[in-house]
């Protein structure tokens, strides 16, 4: 454990950048690769790295443990929401063409938030699952 | 051909070994060709998908579990025969149905002229998303990765329901 510091120093170094590229990912999907499952799977590394390095108790200090679980049901009803929503303006479930003043716009809202959806369920459910590995190996 | 090499020698590495805890580093190493293959075919979105979730979530899941189990693979106490042949006999049906496929990249199969092109035609003009992949998960396939969706709100759900009832208990 002599090492410690320096893997400490550069989580500490890494953690913002490995955040803001699950953000570029979550957000650039509509022009390059990447979306809601990618981003969602790079954010919750992100988590799992400083819980790795930090300790688990530390990492529940960060992102307690209840948050996570519900984020796993939130991103569904959040997908959900949107199709229904998207009933209530005429359209089909799911069809987001008119939930802002023009097709265009409706697709972008309707696909960002969807996309949102996406990335909280996986977020949540993959750190979820490791928070419920972790525990038990330390039991 | 270099990449379907190492592939098949990762593959050989990961059966031969006996160490857990190398298999598990070897099967990062696996997904991390894998996703090299995926961007040499231009699938740059799944290749994205596969490094994340092959190479990097399900390594630490799996050294997770291997955590709470032993770390050597016991000897098996079968035969291998009857693998070998359901596995040979596979194969040898894939290889089959591959040499029936039309070329890579061939311009008239139904992959091309199906809905693949009235997508790639639609999508800016009715979404405006250039990226064709993301409109066609998220808008006009919407309904499958609610689906998808679903099912990682399953799975979670699932692990969490097993784990936490142990933890419990113990």
């Amino acid at each position: 454990m002599r090492l410690d510091v320096v893997l400490r120093v550069a989580t500490k170094l890494f953690l913002p950048y490995i955040l803001m590229f699950a953000l570029y990912v979550q957000f650039h999907g509509d022009y390059g690769p990447g979306g809601g499952f990618q981003a969602g799977v790079i954010a919750a590394a992100a988590v799992i790295l400083y819980a790795v390095i930090f300790g688990l108790s530390e990492a529940h200090k960060a992102v307690p443990p209840a948050v996570v679980e519900a984020m796993v049901p939130l991103g569904v009803l959040l997908y959900v929401g949107v199709g229904v929503a998207a009933m209530l303006t005429g359209s089909n479930f799911l069809d987001y063409s008119h939930l802002a003043h023009d097709q265009i716009h409706g697709q972008e809202w309707g696909v960002f938030l969807v996309e949102a959806g996406v990335l909280i369920t996986v977020t949540g459910t993959m750190i979820a699952i490791f928070y419920a590995f972790a525990g038990r190996g330390k039991t | 051909m270099v990449l379907l090499t190492l592939l098949a020698a990762v593959t050989i590495g990961i059966i031969r070994t006996r160490s857990l805890f190398a298999v598990v580093v070897l099967l990062g190493a696996y997904s991390f060709l894998m996703a090299s293959v995926m961007i040499v075919l231009d699938a740059v979105d799944v290749a994205m998908t596969e490094a994340s979730v092959g190479a990097g979530i399900s390594t630490v899941l799996v050294l997770g579990t291997l955590h709470l189990t032993k770390v050597h693979e016991a000897p098996s106490r079968y035969t291998a025969i009857l693998p070998l042949f359901v596995a040979v006999g596979t194969g040898a049906v894939l290889i089959y149905g591959v040499s029936g496929l039309p070329e890579f990249g061939a311009a008239n199969t139904p992959l091309n002229t199906h809905v693949g092109m009235s997508y790639m035609a639609r999508s800016i003009p009715e979404t405006g998303i250039p990226n064709v992949v993301t409109s066609v998960l998220a808008s006009y396939r919407g309904f499958d990765t609610l689906g998808e969706t679903a099912v990682i709100f399953t799975a979670g759900i699932g692990v969490l329901m097993l784990l936490k009832r142990f933890r419990q208990k113990g």
